[in-house]
């Protein structure tokens, strides 16, 4: 069996974030550099790939996939009977787990990845930090932590009992938050969202990339 | 033992729950539906609160199971009645793959853009404000960017995971369709092959 390939950057979360998911699923990869520095990304070879022009995409024989999300649902799958159960034992259990996941992608993304966005992209590039813009964001996050607060307070994990996908997905944003943005307040201000980014990003799969 | 039918909590006015409706329709699937009337502020009521804690439409109940975020609700849908109706997921797992990522897309994509577009164009002028149309200008850069792709895309497959109308096919609807129509934005479609021809086809079911 060939192993999947990885195309990715070692710094992109999201790239990170995949190889969290292998990494939790036992499952053999081939990490190939995908060098965002010098744009090759953008280049023909990797749009072949991926048209959008970002990482991480992969390669499962035949199969070219990307988007994060898309592929670590995949994998999840696929890879089912071993390693960390992603998913759930029910359809009930799945669905919540889609909920969260689409939860982190409309809710929590947008707006933490515009912070992130406005203070480390902008300011890299030349430009200066648009504070009102930071606090619209942290604003709108703020809110939707709250009703994070409310749902771990009664669910150790976002969808249930069990770390799932949705609470993989996290990992990646939460992580500028706290380590990029100087935002870890947002996190540490909540009792059970900071228990839970506790747990979570102590898992030695995310750990371990960051060392 | 009677089977408790879905409860659908939305209003028609919302493109997420026309895209719930749509799907439990290709689906065959009954349902009761209660509506959350937006104007009078209900989805910001305690009641509603309860079923979903951001006090947006739609809700789903099944059974015991409360569930939001549109795009999870039609992925649970095409997944308990895989069985019934049109296939929205595909056979392999590799098509099923597709199918998410073109999801993905959807979501990441296409809807940001397209949502601005629509929230500039006709819901701020509705509230009271103005258009602002360099905001209009840049996400129209957006979605023609992101349309080339589709393009390209649709040269090669029927439908954008595949040779199968999917949930990728399907999440595109109900914002396409304010594009084209309440957005006046139809050439974004039209003016490509492809694209157009998959619009006609998916937007006729």
């Amino acid at each position: 069996m060939a192993a999947i390939k990885v195309h990715g950057y070692h710094a992109s979360t999201l790239t990170v974030m995949v190889l969290c998911c292998l990494n939790e699923k036992e499952v053999e990869y081939e990490l190939v550099l995908v060098d965002l520095p010098t744009g090759a990304h953008k280049k023909p070879e990797y749009l072949a790939l991926n048209p959008f022009g970002v990482v991480p995409t992969i390669q499962d024989g035949d199969l070219t996939l990307y988007e994060s999300r898309a592929i670590i649902r995949y994998l999840a799958k696929k890879f089912q009977g071993q390693g960390t159960n992603f998913l759930g034992s029910t359809l009930s259990e799945e669905a919540l787990v889609y909920q969260w996941c689409e939860v982190e992608g409309q809710s929590f993304n947008p707006p933490a990845l515009s912070i992130f966005s406005q203070i480390v992209f902008v300011p890299m590039r030349g430009g200066s930090t648009d504070e009102a813009a930071v606090e619209m964001n942290v604003e709108k996050l703020e809110k939707v932590l709250d009703i994070y607060e409310e749902r771990l307070s009664k669910s150790k994990y976002l969808a249930g009992d069990f770390f799932s996908l949705a609470d993989l997905q996290h990992l990646p944003c939460t992580h500028y938050l706290v380590n990029a943005c100087g935002k870890g307040d947002l996190i540490s201000s909540r009792k059970h969202v900071n228990a839970w980014w506790e747990d979570i990003s102590s898992r030695p799969t995310w750990k371990i990339n960051f060392t | 033992l009677v089977m408790a039918v879905i409860k659908l909590h939305g209003h028609p006015i919302s493109t997420a729950t026309a895209m719930v409706l749509c799907c439990l329709n290709e689906k065959e699937v009954e349902y009761d539906f209660a509506l959350v009337e937006l104007s009078a502020g209900a989805h910001k009521q305690p009641q509603y609160l309860a079923l979903n804690p951001f006090g947006v439409v739609p809700t789903i109940q099944d059974g015991d199971l409360t569930l939001f975020e549109s795009r999870a609700i039609v992925k649970y849908l095409a997944k308990k009645y895989k069985g019934q109706g049109a296939d929205l997921l595909g056979n392999t797992l590799a098509e099923q793959a597709l199918v998410e990522q073109w999801c993905e897309v959807e979501g990441h994509s296409f809807f940001p853009p397209a949502s601005t577009i629509l929230f500039q164009t006709v819901l701020r002028p509705l509230r009271g404000g103005t258009t602002d149309e360099a905001v209009v200008e840049i996400n129209i850069g957006k979605l023609n960017k992101v349309l080339d792709i589709y393009e390209e895309r649709l040269s090669k497959s029927k439908y954008l995971a595949g040779d199968f109308f999917s949930l990728a096919d399907l999440q595109h609807l109900p914002w396409t369709q304010y594009l084209v129509t309440a957005c006046k934005k139809g050439d974004l479609i039209s003016s490509r092959k492809h694209v157009n021809a998959w619009w006609e086809d998916i937007s006729s079911r």
